[in-house]
């Protein structure tokens, strides 16, 4: 047994963790693949490998979707993280003890308040008549809470508590002491953050960003019940196909695998974007 | 890191070859009768056989019945204190398709499906998932709601139905019509007022009532449901149109006073605001007369054969289908039962009046219209 777990040594002791992703990540890929080239023939229920499902599900209005989402998620990921993060810095700034406590009990929450009920509060808020509504189209007269710009109204709000809750732990890591002491050689605050806070930061509030991207783009329950699926999201079409009570033709669900595929490039590209960032960031910290 | 790509594949490779291996057990029941391909309990042996089997297994497994909906938890309690089954509601809260997943994917599992309620669109094209059962009152079922060999049969359904809450659209009167939603001397107070119960490509609801939309435009047919989503998009540059979801609380807070939805979804929401002083009118608009039935099923794989057949003998009986009829949904023996006396009156009373007969699509019309649907909707309303 001693000789074994030697001979494994430190690959021994992550074989679980291996073990652990090949069954909770590489097995749903694997499984998506399979049944993504796949389509049963109407008739003879017969399965055959095919392109069908993914040639249709990057064209018409699953391509809409699918871009749909990408441009939702972005704009709300982006917006969410300039807020999130000065929102942090605030309350980094802060010297209640509790308060500070508080702030972050509240963003965990919050960070998972989604689906019916937060949207039900939006619509009860902001849906239909009300002081509020008047109130916000009196500056943007188009506003309306069941369209792709009213979901980039409900989206940070369970977005920016994500982002506090990521990069807080990161603020309070800057030391006053590090501003003083640029200060004293003469750096202006704009120095400071150009060289100091801001690469610190950069890999939490890239991290945290990150997080958000992949909130948003996963959310629907939200979307769903505000839009009904007049905006056109991914992760709705696939709700719609896989466990609907409308689409229901033999092989949809093949087409469903498909559009997850599709969901799955896009969050790889998304991470061959955001980890060598994160690693030249992480340089400027260890340099 | 070849050596990790090397072990993650072995770890593939082992949970594949394990769920490949789990084989699917087939339950065999004790008594004589395999009562997994009896096709009615006359062919079983008699009701009598039928309960004493049924009373062996002593479990049901159903799927996705909200105790809220067409009265499912009266009848479930009453199934229950009756034979000694005990229930098993799995998923309360899922979807058609969930339930065909659940048959294709927990074959062989004593926790598999016994039967299921579904959509018509997902009757249809899964027949070859159910065993074929003729219940005792099978002559009872109108022809167009059932399937020829008893592979499906319609249960209970309802129409098209628009509710209103006069107070919140005052000074315009209740729109009775679909002609009335779009009344341009009405626009104005029915303004962002008008919802259904969702995302058309998801809600079977929301679906039939862009169906019903159809039915009452020039061009709109069984065959084609494009001028429903004209009219919905329509209704949408009016600024009628409110895509939230219609719930008893949108109802009640005043978001949206007029929802067009099932007609048993919208008396359930009448009867409980009731309470609450709302006052909602449910009428069922001539000009789309649109209606569909949900469909019980026994899976073939069930793992309770005899509960799963007595259970429909249950819903089929007199006090099945009046107890669908007091949760405001329309009993699929309603025209037998009307003839043979034996509706409940004040259950009766509670439905809205109807007034003309409908057809009911065929599978063809209904993959035509799914497919206008999923395209046209969002780019439509979009």
């Amino acid at each position: 047994m001693i000789r074994l777990g030697k001979k494994l040594g430190a690959w021994g002791a992550v074989l679980p963790l291996l073990g652990y992703c090949a069954i909770a990540l590489g097995l749903p890929v694997w499984a998506l693949l399979w049944e993504g080239l796949q389509r049963p023939d109407p008739v003879t229920q017969k399965t055959t490998f095919t392109l069908w499902n993914l040639t249709t599900s990057w064209h018409g209005i699953y391509l809409t979707g699918l871009l749909t989402s990408l441009r939702l998620s972005l704009l709300t990921s982006v917006i969410s993280a300039v807020i999130g993060l000065f929102a942090a810095y605030a309350i980094a700034q802060s010297r209640g003890r509790y308060f500070k406590q508080a702030i972050l009990t509240a963003s965990g929450v919050l960070a998972n308040f989604g689906g019916i009920p937060l949207a039900f509060c939006f619509i009860a808020t902001i849906g239909t008549g009300g002081v509020f509504l008047s109130w916000i189209q009196n500056l943007w007269p188009s506003f309306q809470i069941d369209t792709f710009n009213g979901l980039a109204v409900v989206y940070p709000y369970f977005l920016v508590p994500l982002m506090v809750l990521t990069t807080l732990p990161a603020l309070d890591g800057l030391r006053t002491q590090w501003k003083e002491a640029s200060t004293n050689l003469g750096g202006s605050s704009w120095q400071y953050w150009r060289h100091i806070g801001g690469p610190l930061l950069l890999p939490a509030a890239l991290g945290g960003f990150v997080l958000c991207f992949g909130s948003a783009f996963a959310a629907y329950a939200t979307a769903r019940a505000l839009t009904s699926g007049t905006v056109p999201l991914v992760t709705m079409q696939i709700s719609s196909i896989l466990s609907g009570n409308v689409i229901a033709g033999a092989g949809e669900n093949n087409l469903g695998m498909a559009l997850a595929l599709n969901t799955i490039i896009i969050c790889a590209l998304m991470m061959a974007v955001y980890l060598p960032l994160r690693k030249r960031s992480a340089k400027w910290l260890e340099s | 890191m070849h050596r990790i790509a090397k072990l993650a594949c072995a770890a593939v490779a082992v949970t594949l070859a394990a769920s490949a291996c789990s084989s699917s057990k087939t339950t065999t029941s004790g008594s004589s009768t395999n009562w997994s391909t009896v096709t009615s309990a006359t062919a079983g042996g008699g009701m009598d056989a039928l309960v004493a089997a049924a009373k062996a297994e002593g479990t049901l497994n159903v799927i996705t019945l909200p105790r809220t909906w067409a009265n499912y938890g009266k009848i479930m309690d009453d199934f229950t204190a009756k034979y000694g089954i005990k229930i098993n509601d799995a998923n309360p809260n899922g979807s058609s398709g969930d339930e065909i997943n659940a048959i294709e994917h927990d074959k062989g599992l004593s926790s598999a499906p016994d039967v299921v309620d579904v959509g018509n669109s997902h009757a249809l094209p899964n027949t070859n998932l159910f065993a074929d059962y003729e219940v005792s009152s099978w002559s009872d079922i109108p022809t167009a709601l059932k399937d020829a060999n008893g592979s499906w049969y319609g249960d209970y359904g309802g129409y098209i139905s628009i509710a209103c809450d006069a107070s919140k659209v005052a000074p315009a009167p209740c729109p009775k019509t679909f002609a009335d939603l779009i009344n341009p001397s009405y626009v104005a107070d029915y303004k962002g007022k008008v919802a259904m119960s969702g995302d058309p490509t998801s809600a079977n609801a929301a679906f039939s009532a862009v169906w019903a939309a159809a039915l009452s435009q020039s061009g709109g047919s069984l065959d084609n449901i494009a001028p429903g989503i004209s009219y919905f998009a329509k209704l949408k540059a009016n600024g009628e149109y409110n895509a939230t979801v219609d719930t008893e609380s949108t109802i009640e807070s005043g978001s949206t006073p007029l929802t067009v939805d099932w007609e048993f979804n919208n008396s359930q929401f009448a009867s409980d605001l009731k309470a609450k002083g709302i006052d909602l009118t449910v009428s069922i608009p001539t000009d789309g007369l649109y209606s569909a039935y949900y469909d019980q099923a026994v899976s073939k794989y069930a793992p309770h054969p005899a509960a799963a057949r007595l259970w429909e003998e249950y819903l089929y009986s007199t006090t099945g289908q009046n107890d669908f009829m007091g949760g405001y949904a329309r009993p699929v023996e309603f025209a037998a039962m009307q003839s043979a006396g034996t509706l409940d009156a004040t259950d009766e009373k509670n439905l809205p009046s109807v007034s003309g007969t409908v057809n009911y699509p065929t599978a063809t019309q209904l993959t035509t219209a799914q497919n206008a649907i999923t395209s046209g909707w969002a780019s439509a309303l979009g």
